[in-house]
């Protein structure tokens, strides 16, 4: 039995008029990997904010033992110093700095303030080399892929000597390649004798690498576990969510239409460099009431191809053919889209799809301001309603939809997005990982509005890196590899092998 | 469900008095700060601050800066900055003068050129702006250079004046009155004489400042909206309804209403109904607030904050007419760094430096705030060196407050 690193006892945290943590136990052993579940809000990032000094000794109750000792950590520089690093969803590197500039940010190898480069190349190589990056300690850090922006977080975390590393939803962003390698990085890192939490809601991932599971809901601990002990993934879902969930995708009654969508020969070329071609004459359509998946890998142009339909809103020199019921029709800019019948829910709802400082109501009505205004003038009682009748129907979890949609957690400003498109009246809804960083519960409800939206008519196009979730709620899924579809697939005959074959094989 | 029983009990918490006031520290925070510094003064002052004549100049003394300050409240809204206006209103301040005093133009045309070169002038630099994406800080900066030299080399480097009367009485001119009684009410109150209309329009603007809070109440109480407490309601709507009735009274001993107290009142409303009543409006928050967010929602991004410069163009032109005709003639420094005390004011009345956020109501609620510590320090006699250094930290203080209570929040 490995002695215990860290113990975290009845930690209480409130913030006005919430309790964000209550009495919640932690205990790590030194040399494990650690998975803290939980839905979105439950409190994990909270605890690990408590952990690291964010939140300093005094504005929480309960004590923190880690290494044998008691642990008070005022700030983030006091918990860094005893090896406890923390790897935000966000990553936190500069992206016009070097890979070294980073890996060594506020941590310089220097004497009396000058900067000892050679030395820092030289550290540099071989943390790279440690997490398996071959690129040079000078490259920008924004020429790298977010997969390879991740490893260099990690790298970075290696150079301050980290004795206990927390890794928050380090895979939400990656690729499965991607992904897969990280997590290998994790048990590799496992070896050298770094005890690590991660917190994440893939499940299969927690248990590829997790020793122990320990699962927290509405802020307090539910249950801990080792993974050796037969525990099934179900059984995670279920203590996170409080009820079972046997079936993750519900189910759906197919009625399928006419077509309703049609694209032709869609060629794309990147925003800064005009003779890149990024997409290349992709063909595709959509029924009434059918739900469409684009597979692929992070990088294979999906999101690119998307937002070019919709309003041109990203690169230049496009070419090709949207039609509606068999009409061409005009999308070059985003309001002849939306008249068009077109939505596009983004997935990066924070820096594309909300206005975060602004209330859900006002949110909700921004895409056909015109329909809660007599005129130019607002009708605020109208906007009102509207906004209430979503909160209702969507079961947006808030006190009123005066709410700012920055106090709301992810996968409730998820639906505050969809709100938002449902009231643009689309017949076509192109979603963007609809389910990206949200938790099981509010995933499920997703998935539910989405066979609402198909069983009224509606076509929808699913955008997803998460393949399961593909194969369980799609009637046919492209598949899409640098740029262009490299198969279709109806949903009968699917698999996550066949999906990744179709993507291996083109290269 | 117990997510559910949260919310509810997290909203129960949160109606408590003490609750509400920090979570509305601001918006009573600005009132008092203006409260307390007009009682200051008038304490300090021996009672002059508040005499019917110094409030009509603090009206009169602040009405360019409040005029310029609506639409710069639009623009900082919309994310960007003008650092232009100074300058743009010292130039057409000059080329007013130049038509009427050397080119013997009419009142009219010379006000529809001036307005129009305004526009002209805001669209230049809402181009480069909102098409090109240029930060607005620049382009201004540039612009504030650009036109600084024009009004110099329009006005030769001299002074160019005095004005006819009539251009004149756009800033210091009265309305008549044309209600009766006014002789009955002065013997009444034993006065020298008494503006029977600035009364009654100062009972009328209390009145609809009584009926539109209550009709709000009313509304939110409908929707269920996190409600006012009553004494906090009655307290706020009281005070400025007893303000609005006070001055007013104030200015009827004197002269009455001044023409460019209307001018600045009218805009005042059609800007604020415009920014918080209509879909116009709406968009510029949303464009401040998030940029990307507002374009993939269809809003025409560009062309708004094209618009937001052309608009604060036309604004600064309206300013620079007033303050020609206040000054009775034009200087080549007319206007010299006058930005700084609009953008202030917009600031002071709580407008975030990220766009987004920000009231009409607030940028002159912040300019008339800006106005009394000026005019109260004047009447005090204090020096401009201390003028400067209080007010940059009067400027200091109401944003750490905001930042602060953003925090906290």
């Amino acid at each position: 039995m490995q002695k215990t690193l860290l113990e975290m006892r009845s930690i209480t945290k409130t913030f006005p008029g919430v309790k964000a943590l209550d009495d919640v136990n932690l205990s790590v052993r030194e040399g494990e990997i650690h998975a803290i579940c939980g839905e979105n809000g439950a409190g994990k990032s909270t605890l690990m904010k408590v952990l690291s000094g964010v939140y300093p000794v005094g504005q929480y109750d309960g004590e923190i033992h880690y290494d044998g000792a008691l642990a008070e950590f005022h700030d983030i520089t006091e918990s860094e110093a005893k090896g406890v690093i923390i790897i935000h969803q966000e990553l936190a590197l500069v992206p016009l700095l070097s890979i070294a500039e980073n890996l060594f940010l506020g941590n310089e190898t220097q004497k009396n303030g000058v900067i000892n480069w050679p030395e820092t190349f030289r550290r540099t190589e071989g943390l790279l080399k440690k997490v398996g990056l071959s690129d040079a300690p000078t490259t920008l850090v924004d020429k790298l892929g977010v997969g390879k922006q991740q490893l260099v977080e990690i790298a970075k975390a290696l150079a301050k000597e980290v004795r206990l590393l927390i890794l928050d939803e380090p895979t939400a962003a990656l690729s499965e390649a991607d992904s897969q390698a990280l997590l290998d990085l994790m048990l590799e890192l496992k070896q050298q004798g770094v005890t690590q939490i991660i917190i994440s809601h893939k499940l299969n991932e927690v248990r590829r690498v997790a020793d122990t599971v320990t699962v927290i809901r509405d802020g307090q601990t539910v249950s801990s576990f080792g993974t050796k002990d037969g525990i099934t993934e179900d059984r995670i879902v279920r203590d996170m969510v409080g009820r079972s969930m046997e079936n993750r995708y519900p189910e759906r009654t197919r009625n399928i239409g006419d077509l309703l969508m049609e694209v032709e020969g869609w060629t794309v070329h990147h925003p800064e460099h005009a003779d890149r071609r990024i997409i290349h004459g992709v063909d595709f359509n959509v029924r009434a009431g059918e739900v469409v998946g684009i597979a692929g890998l992070m990088g294979a142009g999906r999101t690119e191809l998307a937002m070019s339909i919709f309003g041109q809103s990203w690169g230049q020199g496009i070419s090709g053919q949207v039609q509606m019921r068999g009409q061409d029709v005009d999308t070059s800019t985003v309001g002849r889209a939306i008249s068009a019948g077109l939505a596009y829910v983004t997935e990066d709802r924070k820096s594309l799809g909300l206005v975060l400082d602004e209330e859900i109501r006002r949110n909700v009505t921004l895409t056909n301001l015109p329909k809660v205004a007599n005129g130019p003038v607002l009708n605020h009682n109208e906007e009102t309603r509207v906004a209430e009748g979503y909160r209702r129907s969507l079961n947006i979890r808030t006190p009123s939809v005066f709410q700012k949609v920055v106090n709301l957690s992810g996968g409730n400003q998820q639906k505050v997005v969809l709100a938002k498109w449902l009231f643009a009246e689309p017949e076509v809804l192109i979603l963007d990982e609809p389910t990206r960083g949200i938790d099981v519960g509010a995933k499920f409800e997703i998935y539910g509005l989405i066979n609402d939206l198909a069983a009224a008519g509606k076509g929808v196009v699913m955008i997803s890196s998460e393949m399961p979730e593909l194969l369980g709620m799609c009637d046919r899924i492209y598949v899409m590899n640098e740029g262009a579809f490299v198969g279709e697939l109806a949903a009968a005959d699917a698999s996550q092998e066949r999906i990744m074959s179709l993507i291996v094989t083109e290269e | 469900m117990s997510v559910a029983d949260q919310t509810q009990s997290s909203e129960r918490q949160n109606t408590g008095i003490g609750a509400y006031l920090s979570a509305h520290l601001r918006e009573y925070g600005l009132l008092f700060a203006l409260i307390a510094i007009m009682a200051f003064f008038q304490i300090v002052t021996g009672g002059t601050l508040l005499r019917p004549i110094n409030l009509t100049n603090l009206l009169l003394q602040n009405s360019y800066i409040i005029i310029m300050a609506l639409g710069m409240l639009v623009v900082i809204v919309s994310g960007n900055i003008d650092l232009s206006v100074g300058s743009v209103m010292g130039f057409v301040g000059a080329l007013a003068a130049v038509m009427i005093v050397n080119w013997d133009q009419s009142l009219a045309v010379t006000a529809l050129v001036c307005i129009a070169t305004g526009a002209v002038i805001g669209a230049a630099q809402g181009y480069w702006i909102a098409y090109w994406k240029i930060p607005s800080f620049i382009v201004t900066l540039a612009g504030m250079l650009v036109f600084r030299g024009l009004s110099l080399w329009l006005l030769g480097g001299e002074s160019v004046g005095p004005f006819p009367r009539e251009f004149q009485s756009i800033a210091s001119g009265f309305v008549s009155d044309i209600l009766p009684g006014g002789a009955a009410m002065a013997d009444l109150f034993g006065l020298r004489n008494f503006n029977m209309l600035s009364f009654v329009v100062g009972l009328i603007a209390a009145f609809l400042v009584v009926w539109s809070g209550l009709r709000k109440r009313a509304q939110n109480r409908k929707y269920g909206i996190e409600d006012e407490p009553k004494m906090f309601f009655v307290a706020r709507i009281g005070i400025v309804a007893l303000a609005l009735v006070f001055v007013f009274y104030k200015l009827s001993t004197f002269r009455g209403l001044p023409n460019v107290m209307i001018t600045m009142g009218i805009l005042t409303v059609i800007y604020a109904f415009i920014t918080e009543q209509t879909v116009l409006g709406r968009r510029v928050y949303a464009l401040g607030g998030n940029t990307k967010a507002a374009k993939l929602s269809g809003i025409k991004t560009e062309r708004l904050t094209f618009l937001a410069f052309v608009n604060m163009g036309v604004l600064a032109a309206i300013a620079g007419l007033v303050f020609a005709a206040r000054l009775n003639s034009a200087t080549p420094k007319a206007g010299f760094a006058l930005e700084l005390d609009v953008i202030a004011a917009v600031f002071i009345g709580g407008a975030s430096m990220s766009g987004g956020v920000g009231k009409i109501v607030g940028a002159v609620v912040g300019a008339f705030l800006m106005g009394v510590l000026n005019n109260g320090m004047g009447i005090m006699g204090v020096g401009i060196d201390y003028q400067q250094m209080i007010k940059g930290l009067v400027l200091l203080a109401a944003v750490i407050f905001d930042v602060y209570n953003k925090q906290k929040g």
